[in-house]
């Protein structure tokens, strides 16, 4: 089983995928910066501090599972798989050439780790709570975090998912909404205002909690907390900074979906430091 | 007058009954066996299997999507989740979770819609799939079936559960007359030739394989001898016995209860003219939605009869000359 007993190291850890990303994306010359940096902590608290899984087995049949929703930040959940051992970190800067397991968006037929394979927003949620049913018929141990985009939960089937979550009481299963403000077009509040959203899932009967989704020890806390919740499911509410770590990715709508340039990226090295 | 017929056809169960009595039967053979429902539980029998286990049963709501997606959940973590709910319902508004969460990873999940076609009557083109068989087949890898009555039901249910990946089974409302005794076996892709004939050959799938065996039995009285067979399979389709079918009978007409554009017709079509180029001609709901009416009603407005596929075998035979 894969853990970080040192928690120190998890800083050092996300600066590690960061870089990676910056550097995949400005390699590929497309992709999507901005929603990978904003859900860095996310994963790295899941995948090096909380989730029970072994990179060496793959199918542990007892492995919880995860499911990147917003597939488009697939480059964080490769950086994170690839620190973690899944994947060769050597091949990453082949992100989106043809027949690199680095595929566009998640692909289970290329990395046969993923749980799933995700690029349509909205669809993630719901297959996180199918796999959740499963372990509890068979009474494993296995629980399953599902990472949502902020603008993805403007699809309805969100919504759908969320009000099965809640009455099938399915509590071994924790849904991040990585809360970065911004989608493609530019900011929720110009698109499609997501607000009030801590009361939207309160509403719809999940644990909800809300916090800095940069801060890793809150981050642990709430994992804990929703592991320690009986009856309903999870969801925490993770405020984030759209481009996190790169002065101009910060916060820029631009770096939705567009790559670094070559001194863009040698820029953001500097800072990723 | 109508010739006496060597097929029982008298009305038997209907095949959405068959499909919700074997699905039991599986759920007592293998405890994997859990079921996804969309409010429609009393209309396609999976009731039977929530009475008799409710703990493998998830009432999802009317949401289609949703249920599509919590079926591939299911499927990934080693379930063999039966997703149903009218066929209209679960293939337009799961289609985009179909190909995502389903046929894209390939997740081993039986979608099963039921009320298919135009025969389900009164309750209008709301409910009435016409296109399924087109939603379906555009989806890579999956085994799509439209089983006649209620013994090949059972059957391709069986065989469906069995295979591992997506498959879509159609049913309907009606009840369906009898065509197989006990003893007939089912392959899929491999087509069931019901009457031996050289003259010209009528497929089709669902209810119409009734009523091409009763155009045969018309046709037979005029001394045209028919082929019929029963393309349960709509994909993979037999090609051997297309290929086998125009090569020796020279003629092909495909009836369906679906729109013709894109049914078994034009999937046959495609076959024919890559292995043995022949006339055809087409029976189906032609481009356009049914209306209210009885299911006989319907059947006989929208040209779905045996009278029909009798119309068509003469415009074949005409076309051979």
């Amino acid at each position: 089983m894969h853990t970080t007993t040192d928690r120190a190291n998890l800083p050092a850890i996300a600066t590690r995928v960061r870089r990676a990303i910056v550097e995949m994306i400005g390699e590929a010359k497309s992709g999507h910066p901005g929603g990978s940096l904003s859900a860095v902590e996310i994963l790295t608290a899941l995948f090096f501090s909380v989730m029970r899984h072994d990179p060496a087995r793959p199918d542990w049949p007892e492995r919880d599972h995860f499911i990147l929703s917003k597939g488009h930040a697939a480059p964080v959940l490769y950086a994170v798989m690839a620190e973690c051992g899944y994947t060769p970190a050597a091949d990453l800067n082949t992100l989106r050439q043809l027949g690199s397991i680095y595929q566009g968006h998640p692909d289970k037929r290329f990395i046969p780790a993923l749980e799933g394979s995700t690029g349509s927003l909205g669809v993630g949620l719901s297959l996180g709570l199918g796999m959740a049913l499963a372990a509890r018929l068979d009474g494993k141990p296995n629980r399953t975090f599902v990472v949502l985009g902020d603008g993805e939960i403007q699809e309805g089937q969100i919504w759908e998912a969320a009000m099965f979550g809640a009455y099938h009481k399915v509590d071994n299963l924790v849904a991040i909404v990585d809360y970065n403000k911004i989608q493609l077009d530019g900011f929720l509040k110009d698109i499609m205002e997501i607000e009030p959203l801590v009361e939207k899932w309160r509403a719809f009967g999940w644990h909800t909690m809300e916090l800095d989704g940069h801060d890793l020890p809150a981050l642990q806390a709430a994992f804990a907390e929703a592991a320690a919740t009986k009856g309903k499911p999870s969801a925490i509410v993770a405020h984030t900074v759209k481009g996190k770590g790169v002065s101009f990715m910060e916060n820029n709508p631009k770096f939705h979906g567009v790559a670094p340039t070559a001194a863009e990226v040698a820029q953001a090295l500097e800072e990723l430091r | 007058m109508p010739v006496e017929s060597r097929f029982d056809l008298k009305p038997g169960k209907a095949t959405r009954e068959a499909f919700g009595r074997t699905l039991v039967e599986l759920g007592r053979e293998n405890s994997d066996v859990v079921v996804c429902d969309a409010d429609l539980s009393k209309s396609t029998f999976t009731a039977l299997f929530a009475q008799e286990f409710p703990e493998r049963f998830f009432s999802c709501g009317i949401a289609e999507a949703n249920m599509v997606s919590i079926g591939a959940g299911l499927a990934a973590a080693g379930k063999i989740p039966f997703v149903s709910s009218f066929s209209a319902f679960v293939m337009n508004k799961g289609f985009e979770q179909l190909r995502v969460t389903v046929a894209y990873p390939n997740f081993n999940v039986k979608v099963v819609g039921t009320h298919s076609g135009i025969s389900i009557g009164e309750d209008g083109p709301s409910q009435m799939s016409v296109e399924d068989l087109a939603l379906a087949c555009a989806l890579p890898g999956f085994l799509v079936f439209s089983p006649a009555d209620e013994a090949a039901t059972s059957a391709i249910v069986r065989l469906a559960a069995a295979h591992r990946g997506p498959v879509f089974i159609r049913c309907g409302r009606m009840k369906a007359p009898v065509i197989y005794g006990n003893g007939q076996t089912f392959e899929i892709g491999k087509a069931v030739e019901l009457v031996p004939g050289g003259d010209l050959t009528l497929i089709a799938h669902g209810l119409l394989v009734a009523e091409c065996i009763r155009a045969q039995e018309t046709l037979a009285a005029e001394g045209i001898a028919a082929r019929v067979i029963d393309m349960h399979t709509i994909k993979p389709l037999d090609r051997d016995a297309i290929a086998r079918a125009a090569r020796e009978t020279g003629g092909i007409v495909v009836a369906e209860e679906h729109l013709t554009d894109s049914g078994l017709g034009v999937r046959v079509a495609q076959a024919v003219s890559e292995l043995q180029p022949c006339p055809m001609e087409f029976v189906g709901v032609e481009n356009t939605y049914a209306e209210s009416g009885t299911p006989d009603e319907l059947l006989d407005k929208y040209g779905l009869r045996a009278a029909n596929v009798v119309a068509a075998a003469r415009r074949l035979l005409q076309r051979k000359r």
